[in-house]
């Protein structure tokens, strides 16, 4: 159907032939479709911009010289707004101002190799990612590339040398190895994770491995050259690949081929570096599934022999039929990358271009066992979908013609498609050798499964001390074929053997409790909450312990139902040693007037390690580590000690996160010798920890746990509330007290905060998103059903700034990139509400609401200073459908009054409780919060949840709380939680009149704020 | 991002929950005093014989008298059936593509001694079913796995299979399916290969997970190394169907997931290679 056709270079007034070219730019932001960008750089260094091609003109119509600042040597052209070249010296080139109207952009900007002794000496481009090669091989990718920053920020070393590196559709990566010229596929290339995990060498496909190989190595030389003069076979800068005689007869496009004069229709030039050229000329829509693809062309390569002489390469389209052929060339020199082959055409593209090699004067390319030197590789047209295994490189050689056929024409959704078929014939073979018999009498009547062990438990009553005891775990079907199980802890009392049980169904919840000196773990039930007094456990090691943690949490979530990743409703909690946690939520669980009590509520592990988590309920997760890196939730569960069926195959990633560990120095002053550490004999010890209680030692603290490695040396730390002077000191009258910064005429003693940095290496369901280290988080809380393009998604760096996520979709909850939003001084934290509502806190503890933020504008335009409560500080807000509440730096929680649609600022702070720490307000307006101190009948816990009581519509302050799991909790999201209860009539409970039910669940109408009370402080 | 695709795990789920309805048929030789009556049973697919057949020889007992009543043995269209072979391996090599339920005859007399062994107690079977773990260990590390067990885990594997715990037997068995990232998989797959009309019990060699350039084998090279004609020829006809769990996974899987997931809980990929129905 198609040929190639040679674009005459004369008429277009090129003053030397091509080097390099590339062309791509159809996805070029709001561009009409069709439309794309073909981008040449000549043997002088100069670079050449084809105008006008779309579908109906597809070679263009002239080159146009853009200027550049030096010599080009190569350039990449991105399927949207990226273009890339690199200079002659080794820096590189940045187009700017690509976009629909301009698409050969407006300017370039010089960024510099990534090594400063050693240039840059290829580079690829694709939607968002730049990859670069130096001269040394090394390769790099460059962080910080999107649609708005095509220059990025920063230079990433990887792993690997490589001569050219090529980047195919969706971003995927192709290499040619320095070392071994093996050709070689990025793995892990993710929308999250762009730079991908590590390089897979493909096993080599040689040509006799091809059962449609249309041409052998032993063929006489014929060539296809392009654009070079130094190719002796051609000689005009020619596209067109010419096809010899002698070839295997199968080949019919070679006539076709051989003179344009045959070519029957207008020809469209095939040309391809990291493009898919095709599907715009046959005007596809790309993004629907079907469009066949095709598999990239590996181009066989000349051997790197010096005693070789230069090898000629050619690549042509298998099927042999109508398709173009196209050629490609390679020099020794890695530098000078002469040309790139062309995809074959759409209608055909289900076809694998298969590999021909044409060798001068070489009888054999590589002997019989080595593996091919490969010298170049174009995934250009491979859409490779991140998830899939690329299981069609795997045919081995020699493979019969069954797994050729196979491997030959592929689509993503087949790359697994030994997989999809073994489920498929599990179920059918499911549904044969069962369905009709399931009346037959089973052969194993089902028994009890007893787990028995040896623990130590910390004893009920007093004097509480840590005792020997069995433990069992019993587990049995029921007869409807539910799980159940029972736990023992078999002790001895006065001599006399007793046991303690708790059914399985009632456990609540299992929280390891790592310390250097014991592997404990603690089981909660509702009973046991109430009491603030769970069972407590120590296994004899760490291994043991974790092995119960798993095998009891599997049982607890199948007798629950629990299974799989959690849902998108889910409530997410964080204790303070950075374990997550997750809860289902029922509907009852917000009803009213009767809501499931929340020590009821059961929550499991899931792995990883962060400091804060914020959600929606369209099921994007973010969450904060303790050294602030930002990470999303990948889908998965399990992973930490959860493994084998615990935990999900796929999405578990490694994570680490490093924190402080804190001691105390301690002094007292004397007459003679000033400050020392000799204290009273009453003193607390002179190293401590903040209590004062604790001995500790620079030498004798150890890390949390053993999963925790110390990273840093002891150092002191200045930045401790009160302050300190310039030695780190914050003096007092006495022990305890209440420290200030400098020494006054009362102070007899002082001390010193000294600080270490431990880091923890797990895995957990995380992804990170690079780079801003973040503060705070938060999504855009919604209803369950609402469908939303994008999820507006603010967050605080950890310097203070205010950052608004861009592109974060629930199939992409990472997002592209961040928008930076102007405030006159650092913020802490954040939160969103059901309506746009933004209210941020500032470092200085005063409020801010953003005006104006909507889907369209989805960074607002100004903040409006909200004054915070008479001598408080904030340090936290939460933002529900409508309403807004805060947190303090003395604990206090503060509901805002007076939020109207027309004055979403509010009036006044009206104070609800004390000693709470943290607050979530859900998309429900439903409060809950991590309260600071909670008696309980046998204990007090301080961390725990708790949940507002008795809010409702028209009363959304609410009117107490109810307390969940704890001690111990740090933070809590409740915000994916919109599962409304059953509404009960409330005239069937009372005779008070029904709260208009119609109203409340429409999200307040916000509109620009007229400055009345709050102070427009930027716009 | 939440998807429910079926996940790697629901396939061990499938294999271990794999039932095969059958009829066992008193054989017509056999001496009763009144009429007996088919059994029908779910057998499942990953047990052995004589593990799940206890009400099958309580049902034929109440009609024969004691001294009648030898050692159980069971035929299935003239060929008595090994009680060491997992009953899904018998079905696949001898019955599949038959219509269900499996009709097996069910022997007192006659004890076929040059075809089978003997099964005086469940303890044999424990044995056997131990000594195949450990010899597909010392295949896949050396039996280093197996050997760092204790016995109350050995136990846990047998007791898993004997009563049907799938939890109970994955707790313990997804150590000996563990093997160091680096390597890509076990040190040699174990597997045996078997066929109806070879004289030959079986096929079993050392087949490397991964080739020596760093790709895995898929069950294709598997076949292509020690039965070459199980893979189609270029004529496209298909002379035999490869059979694991009643399923014919495609050429194109790799060995080391087939291992990890379609391995019988004796460690082994039991593989029946038949001729293909001739339809």
């Amino acid at each position: 159907m198609d040929s190639l056709q040679e674009v005459p270079s004369e008429q277009a007034g090129l003053p030397d032939p091509f080097n390099d070219i590339s062309c791509g730019g159809w996805e070029i932001s709001d561009e009409p479709r069709g439309q794309m960008s073909l981008w040449a750089v000549s043997l002088q260094g100069k670079v050449w911009f084809r105008e006008d091609i779309h579908h109906l003109n597809p070679e263009g119509s002239s080159w146009v010289e853009v200027q550049v600042p030096g010599e080009v040597v190569q350039i990449s052209c991105g399927a949207g707004d990226l273009v890339w070249a690199v200079l002659w010296e080794g820096q590189l080139l940045v187009r700017e101002g690509i976009g629909r109207d301009c698409p050969k952009g407006s300017s370039w900007v010089v960024v510099e190799s990534p090594s400063p002794e050693v240039g840059a000496i290829h580079v690829a481009v694709g939607v968002n990612v730049v990859w670069a090669v130096t001269k040394d091989h090394k390769v790099w990718f460059r962080r910080g590339i999107n649609s708005h920053n095509p220059c990025g920020s920063g230079w990433i070393g990887m792993v690997g040398e490589m001569v050219m590196i090529n980047v195919g559709l969706s971003d995927q990566v192709w290499g040619i190895g320095a070392e071994d010229r093996a050709i070689y596929m990025r793995q892990g290339v993710t929308a999250n994770e762009l730079s991908g995990k590590a390089w897979k060498a493909l096993p080599s496909l040689r040509d006799s491995d091809r059962a449609h190989s249309s041409a052998s190595a032993s063929s006489l030389p014929s060539a296809g050259c392009f654009f070079s003069g130094e190719v002796r076979v051609q000689s005009r800068g020619s596209v067109i690949g010419d096809i010899d005689a002698g070839q295997e007869a199968s080949c019919e496009a070679a006539p076709l081929l051989h003179g344009q004069a045959d070519a029957p229709k207008p020809l469209i030039p095939k040309v391809t570096s990291d493009s898919f050229i095709s599907e715009l000329v046959s005007d596809r829509d790309r993004r629907e599934g079907a469009v066949s693809t095709p598999i990239p062309e590996e181009d066989q390569g000349s051997e790197q022999d010096d005693k070789a002489p230069p090898a000629l390469v050619l690549s042509h389209s298998p099927s042999c039929g109508p398709d173009p052929q196209w050629s490609n060339v390679d020099l020794e020199e890695a530098q000078t990358h002469l040309a790139v082959g062309a995809a074959s055409d759409a209608a055909e593209t289900s076809s694998l271009s298969s590999v021909a090699t044409y060798n001068l004067g070489l009888e054999e390319p590589y002997g019989p066992d080595e593996h091919p030197l490969w010298a170049w590789v174009s995934g250009g047209g491979c859409a490779v979908d991140s998830h899939s295994q690329l299981s069609w490189f795997n045919s081995s050689a020699g493979m019969c013609s069954s797994m050729q056929s196979m491997s030959l024409s592929v689509s993503p959704a087949q790359t697994a498609a030994w997989r999809k078929q073994i489920f498929e014939q599990l179920s059918e073979r499911s549904k044969r050798e069962m369905d009709n018999f399931r009346h037959y009498e089973q052969a194993i009547e089902q028994t009890v499964w007893v787990k028995k062990g040896t623990m130590q438990w910390w004893r009920d009553w007093k004097p509480h001390k840590w005792v020997d005891v069995r433990f069992a775990l019993e587990q049995y079907c029921g007869t409807d074929g539910s799980k159940e199980g029972i736990l023992f802890i078999y002790y001895t009392f006065n001599e006399e053997k007793k046991y303690l049980h708790a059914f399985i169904n009632e456990v609540t919840i299992l929280v390891p409790v790592l310390s250097d000196s014991k592997h404990t773990f603690a089981i909660y039930t509702p009973e046991r909450t109430k009491q603030r007094w769970p069972i407590r456990l120590a296994a004899s090691t760490e291994h043991e312990m974790f092995d119960w943690l798993a095998l009891l949490t599997m049982s607890c979530c199948d007798s629950r139902g629990v299974q799989g990743p959690p849902s998108k409703q889910a409530i997410w909690s964080v204790t303070c040693k950075g374990d997550i946690f997750v809860s289902e939520p029922s509907p009852s669980l917000e009803a009213s007037p009767y809501p499931m009590s929340c020590d009821q509520m059961f929550w499991h592990q899931i792995g990883g390690h962060l400091r804060t988590i914020e959600c929606n309920s369209l099921g994007v997760v973010w969450g904060i580590g303790c050294d602030h890196t930002a990470w999303v939730y990948s889908g998965g569960y399990g992973g930490g000690f959860f493994q084998g069926l615990a935990s999900s195959t796929d999405n578990i990633y490694t994570q680490t996160d490093v924190k402080s560990v804190y001691i105390y120095e301690n002094q007292r002053w004397n007459p003679v010798t000033g400050y020392t550490n000799r204290g009273l004999p009453t003193d607390r010890y002179m190293w401590s920890d903040a209590s004062g209680l604790q001995e500790c030692t620079k030498a004798n603290t150890k890390p949390p746990s053993p999963h925790w490695t110390w990273v840093s040396d002891w150092t002191i730390d200045y930045n401790v509330s009160g302050g300190t002077d310039r030695e780190g000191w914050q003096y007092a009258a006495d022990f305890p007290a209440s420290y200030h910064g400098s020494k006054t005429l009362k102070d007899f003693v002082r001390r010193r905060r000294w600080a270490r940095k431990c880091k923890i290496t797990t895995t957990g369901p995380w992804q990170e998103v690079p780079p801003i280290p973040l503060c705070d988080v938060t999504i855009l809380p919604c209803m369950a059903q609402s469908k939303v393009e994008q999820v507006l998604l603010w967050a605080i760096s950890n310097k203070g700034d205010v950052l608004c996520r861009l592109g974060v979709t629930p199939e992409t909850p990472a997002g592209t990139s961040w928008l930076h939003v102007g405030t006159d001084q650092p913020f802490k934290s954040i939160s969103i509400g059901g309506a746009h509502q933004v209210w941020a806190i500032a470092r200085d503890g005063s409020a801010f609401y953003r005006g104006s933020v909507s889907q369209q504008n989805p960074a607002g335009d100004c903040w409006y200073h909200i004054p915070s409560p008479p001598r408080q500080k904030l340090k936290q807000v939460s933002v529900g459908r409508t309403s807004v509440y805060a947190v303090d730096d003395n604990g206090n929680l503060w509901y805002r009054h007076g939020l109207t649609p027309s004055y979403p600022q509010g009036t006044t702070w009206e104070h609800i409780s004390n000693n709470v720490r943290k607050v979530s307000v859900g998309p429900l307006d439903q409060v809950w919060i991590i309260a600071d101190k909670v008696q309980g009948s046998h204990s007090l816990s301080c961390g725990t949840v708790c949940h507002r009581l008795g809010v409702q519509p028209m009363e959304p302050k609410g009117q107490s709380w109810d307390y969940g799991i704890g001690g111990g909790w740090d933070h809590i999201t409740v915000r994916g939680n919109s599962l409304e209860a059953p509404r009960i009539s409330m005239a069937m409970l009372s005779d008070r009149p029904v709260p208009a039910s119609s109203t409340p669940h429409s999200p307040l109408p916000l509109r620009n704020p007229e400055g009345m009370n709050g102070n427009v402080v930027q716009s | 991002m939440q998807q429910a695709m079926a996940d790697d795990k629901d396939v061990l789920r499938d294999v271990w929950f794999g039932r095969i309805p059958t009829c066992f048929t008193l054989y017509q030789d056999e001496i009763t005093e009144r009429e007996a009556e088919p059994f029908y049973l779910l057998l499942p697919r990953v047990s052995y014989l004589p593990l799940v057949t206890d009400k099958v020889r309580k049902h034929f007992q109440k009609v024969m008298k004691p001294d009648d009543v030898g050692e159980m043995w069971f035929e299935y269209e003239g060929t008595p059936l090994k009680w060491h072979y997992p009953i899904g391996l018998l079905f696949d090599l001898y019955a599949s593509n038959t219509t269900l339920p499996w009709s097996i005859f069910v022997h007192f007399k006659n004890f076929p001694q040059q075809d089978l062994l003997h099964c005086p107690s469940n303890s044999v079977i424990e044995a056997h079913f131990m000594s195949s773990i450990k010899e597909a260990d010392a295949l896949k590390h050396k039996g280093a796995v197996v050997n760092e067990m204790q016995k109350k885990d050995h136990k846990q594997l047998w007791m898993g299979l004997q009563n049907d715990k799938f939890d109970q037997f994955w707790a313990m068995n997804r150590k000996l399916m563990e093997y160091p990232t680096e390597e890509g998989g076990f040190r040699y797959i174990p597997f045996r290969i078997y066929q109806v009309t070879s004289n030959r019990p079986f096929i079993q060699k050392l087949f490397r997970p991964v080739a020596s350039d760093g790709c895995p084998h898929t069950l294709g090279d598997l076949l292509k190394e020690v039965f070459p004609a199980a893979i189609p020829q270029n004529d496209g006809q298909k002379k035999y169907q490869v059979m694991i769990h009643g399923i014919e996974p495609m050429l194109e899987t790799p060995i080391q997931w087939l291992s990890e997931h379609l391995s019988y809980p004796d460690n082994f990929l039991h593989i029946s290679i038949i001729p293909a129905p001739s339809d």
